[in-house]
């Protein structure tokens, strides 16, 4: 293996292990919009590491602009949509956990 | 005009990307329909400062170096948040000013916050942004209103 | 083997982000996993076109990247304005 090749399973991996840790995120957190944070470190981060990597892996060729075309439309959408539900939640009245009022909402623990 | 050859030079990079052929027959065909798509979007009058912000392509380039740093710092401490065992969890709803008053000027910001982990848009009023934040630190950052004064200025341009 | 270690990973992932669409407990809770686990299907689909060496897939990577961002906003509209054909601009404050 040279030096590309660990780089790429490098950043692949480290992308993988941040998309599970938002998954164990989303399970943790208290309530709706903390969730929501936990969602935001896999729509950035992880998808960011993850592509880098396979685009590496690709190499210089159409499909590492392909891949490059998927992150940025990931990238331009996901504020959008996070943002669509926050506004759907809030107006539908559903009030956002604090440290004081201490009732969670269908936490796993 | 500007906006129009802007618009022809990237829906063909696209077509090539998104295709990758090389036979004359199918580029030239390709080329009827970019041309064909840009005519349709002139028709539509959609071509304009707002889907082509040429005026800013620089700054705003150094704005996503500024972003990009930004979401980094920011995951980090979501992640310390998700993997420690007594989380420090403290969310709160806070408001600030924008500084801009364009409607794509409060697009940029509210997306970038949303975009950075820990802090999330509920709400645009008027000049007001009201953000979702999930701990002190995280409320701070968008309080502070640095990001908010980063947004290129250019934004504000209309033509 | 790395790609396959990544597959395996992106799959608890999703795993992860079912439990918490059945869990629930509110509607958004689950919209907020079925968007995660779109993106993790982006994610997983790209893996595929790199372990069977066919860039090919890629295209539907992107379409279904499309897709997964289409549905999100139709569902948020319909949730929040009760319709479909409401044209956003008039909220009722």
């Amino acid at each position: 293996m040279d030096l590309l090749q660990w780089l790429s399973a490098i950043l692949l991996l480290s992308g993988c292990a941040l998309g599970v840790i938002g998954g164990i995120g989303i399970n943790r957190f208290p309530d709706f919009y903390t969730r929501m944070h936990a969602a935001g470190v896999t729509d950035t981060l992880c998808a960011g590491l993850f592509f880098g990597g396979l685009m590496i892996h690709f190499g210089l060729t159409l499909a590492s602009a392909k891949l490059f075309l998927i992150f940025l439309f990931m990238l331009f959408t996901c504020p959008t949509s996070t943002h669509a539900l926050a506004k759907a939640a809030r107006h539908s009245g559903l009030v956002p956990w604090t440290k004081t009022s201490g009732v969670e909402q269908g936490a796993s623990k | 005009m500007k906006h129009m050859s802007a618009l022809l030079v990237i829906l063909a990079v696209l077509w090539w990307i998104l295709s990758g052929y090389t036979k004359v027959l199918l580029i030239s065909l390709g080329v009827v329909s970019v041309i064909f798509t840009t005519f349709l979007a002139h028709r539509m009058n959609v071509v304009d400062d707002e889907s082509h912000p040429l005026h800013l392509s620089f700054k705003l380039v150094r704005y996503w170096g500024y972003l990009l740093g930004q979401i980094v710092i920011s995951n980090f401490q979501v992640i310390k948040v998700i993997l420690s065992p007594n989380p420090d969890i403290d969310p709160s709803v806070v408001q600030t000013r924008i500084s801009r008053h364009s409607e794509l000027g409060k697009v940029v910001l509210g997306n970038s916050v949303t975009l950075t982990p820990g802090t999330v848009t509920l709400e645009v009023k008027g000049d007001l942004i009201e953000a979702h934040a999930l701990n002190r630190a995280a409320a701070q950052g968008v309080l502070s209103g640095d990001m908010d004064a980063r947004v290129p200025s250019e934004v504000e341009v209309k033509s | 083997m790395i790609l396959a270690a990544a597959a395996i990973a992106i799959l608890v992932t999703m795993l992860l982000a079912i439990v918490r669409a059945l869990l629930g407990p509110s509607i958004f809770d689950r919209m907020l996993a079925v968007n995660m686990f779109g993106t993790k299907t982006v994610m997983l689909i790209s893996l595929i076109a790199a372990l069977a060496g066919r860039a090919d897939y890629l295209d539907i990577a992107l379409v279904y990247a499309m897709i997964n961002f289409i549905a999100m906003i139709a569902v948020m509209k319909y949730f929040e304005y009760g319709t479909l054909g409401h044209d956003g601009e008039t909220t009722e404050e």
